[in-house]
């Protein structure tokens, strides 16, 4: 057992863990935070994506340990005092989910492609980035459309506004 | 999982210390690799070596046609360099097709090398740039490097510190990805030294890992377009069959995707 510490959505946590732990595990177990999901053991599928220091990483594949010091952000810690995020209102306004269960990943993955490409983001783009993220409800049509939908809406301030 | 311990190396001098303190020590690094093996039982080390916190393992510096780049480097920073894209553009492409974003934030060139899988992009490349392989001890051409299928010239706790390359003259990468893994199917890597000397590497179809094709090379070294490889014959006997594609599909995969690769490199 070991004692790590990392800031999750802007709040200082510790917790004690195993050096095996999986920062997934970290997340949902030891905070409760059940937002991020996991739907492979083969770091295939994004359903458990967090951004740590600002970059969307797959928390199934990263150890609760290589996280300590970290700068951690759940599915959770978008929407703020209640106020969806732009990309969670347009996953909501473009149905572009169905069971939900791989949204939390669509959405964090979302987030950090709009941070890297800001307004400009294209079609092609987004379907490309969309390949670490598996969906088995909605044929990604309407998640792409939301994805393209919220990044014209931040405009150009969305490289820096989107975290 | 099995159990595990876990340390964080400082520096490459702490890193060889803490993996040659146990014989089950591996080294961790974007763990893109190493953690789905652990998840699945394949692996078990007893202590993980954490590179992500050496300094002089990151990086990526360009002097004058040498490249520098760090092992523990990820994917996403060789895809988006500006001094890569200028001076190894084939490069740059190659690490932005590896696998998907959150991948490409976490894994690095050194883990990818190191562990040398025969549908590997990063081998391809740096075999046909005639990369040297920097490690805590020596140096290491690609060439005595990949020796075979997840196989290489490392001695047990060599480190990979950093890989060199000699910007070429030309380059260009064409990946066919297995659409489910995207991994290589077929890739490809087409190099025009400064010599004007050609190497061509393959990855993903080759039985035994990656390969350079010393027909397509010489085709390629008296005229550097894509018609120059239209007479040449790609033998599949070598080659990988799986439930993916047959060695002979694959044959063909090899030259359409060098094809494409000479037409990316201009
Ligand atoms: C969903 C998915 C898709 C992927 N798609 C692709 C793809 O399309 N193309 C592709 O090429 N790869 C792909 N990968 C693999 C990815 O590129 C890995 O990042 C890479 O193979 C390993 O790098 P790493 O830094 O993650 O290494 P790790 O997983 O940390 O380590 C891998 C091995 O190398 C050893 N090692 C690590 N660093 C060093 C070093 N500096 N010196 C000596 N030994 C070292 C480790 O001990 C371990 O044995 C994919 C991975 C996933 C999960
Ligand atoms: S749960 Fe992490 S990729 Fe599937
Ligand atoms: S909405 Fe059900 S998996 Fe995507």
């Amino acid at each position: 057992m070991a004692t790590v510490s990392m800031t999750v959505n802007g709040r200082s946590v510790s917790g004690q863990c195993e050096d095996r732990t999986l920062l997934v595990q970290f997340i949902r177990d030891n905070l409760g935070l059940t937002g991020t999901h996991v739907g492979c053991d083969t770091s295939q599928c994004g359903a458990c994506v967090v951004h740590v220091d600002g970059k969307a990483v797959k928390s199934c594949t990263m150890l609760a340990a290589q996280a300590d010091g970290a700068e951690v952000t759940t599915i959770e810690g978008l929407a703020s005092g209640g106020e969806l995020h732009p990309v969670q209102l347009a996953f909501r306004e473009h149905h572009g989910l169905q069971c939900g269960f791989c949204t939390p990943g669509m959405i964090m993955s979302a987030v950090d492609m709009i941070r890297r490409h800001g307004g400009k983001l294209d079609e092609k783009t987004v379907r490309a980035e969309l390949e670490g993220n598996i969906c088995r409800c909605t044929g990604y049509h309407n998640i792409v459309k939301a994805v393209l939908d919220a990044a014209s809406k931040m405009g150009d301030g969305a490289r820096i506004a989107a975290e | 999982m099995y159990q595990t311990n876990y340390h964080r190396a400082s520096s490459v001098e702490d890193a060889v210390k803490l993996a040659s303190a146990n014989d089950e020590a591996k080294y961790l690094s974007g763990g893109q690799t190493l953690l789905p093996t652990m998840k699945q039982r394949l692996a078990a080390p007893s202590d993980l070596v954490d590179l992500r916190h050496v300094g002089e393992m990151k990086g990526i510096s360009v002097n004058g046609g040498k490249i520098r780049i760090g092992a523990a480097t990820p994917h996403v920073e060789v895809a988006t360099s500006a001094e890569i894209a200028a001076a190894c553009p084939g490069l740059a492409h190659l690490a932005a097709h590896i696998g998907d974003p959150h991948v490409r934030h976490m894994g690095t060139i050194g883990g990818s090398i190191a562990n040398n899988d025969p549908a590997a992009d990063y081998p391809a490349g740096l075999l046909a740039l005639n990369a040297t392989i920097v490690t805590n001890s020596r140096s290491i051409s690609a060439d005595d490097f990949f020796t075979g299928m997840f196989d290489t010239a490392l001695e047990e706790g060599e480190l990979i510190v950093a890989v060199e390359i000699t910007a070429p003259a030309k380059s260009g990468y064409a990946k066919f990805p297995n659409p489910a893994s995207r991994y290589a199917l077929t890739g490809v890597f087409v190099a025009r030294h400064g010599d004007g000397s050609v190497r061509v590497a393959v990855t993903g179809a080759g039985a035994d890992g990656v390969f350079r094709h010393a027909g397509m090379e010489q085709a390629l070294a008296s005229n550097f377009s894509a018609d120059a490889l239209d007479g040449v014959t790609v033998d599949d006997s070598d080659l990988m069959a799986d439930i993916h594609a047959s060695s002979a599909y694959r044959a063909n995969l090899v030259k359409v995707m060098a094809k494409r690769a000479v037409a990316a490199a201009g």
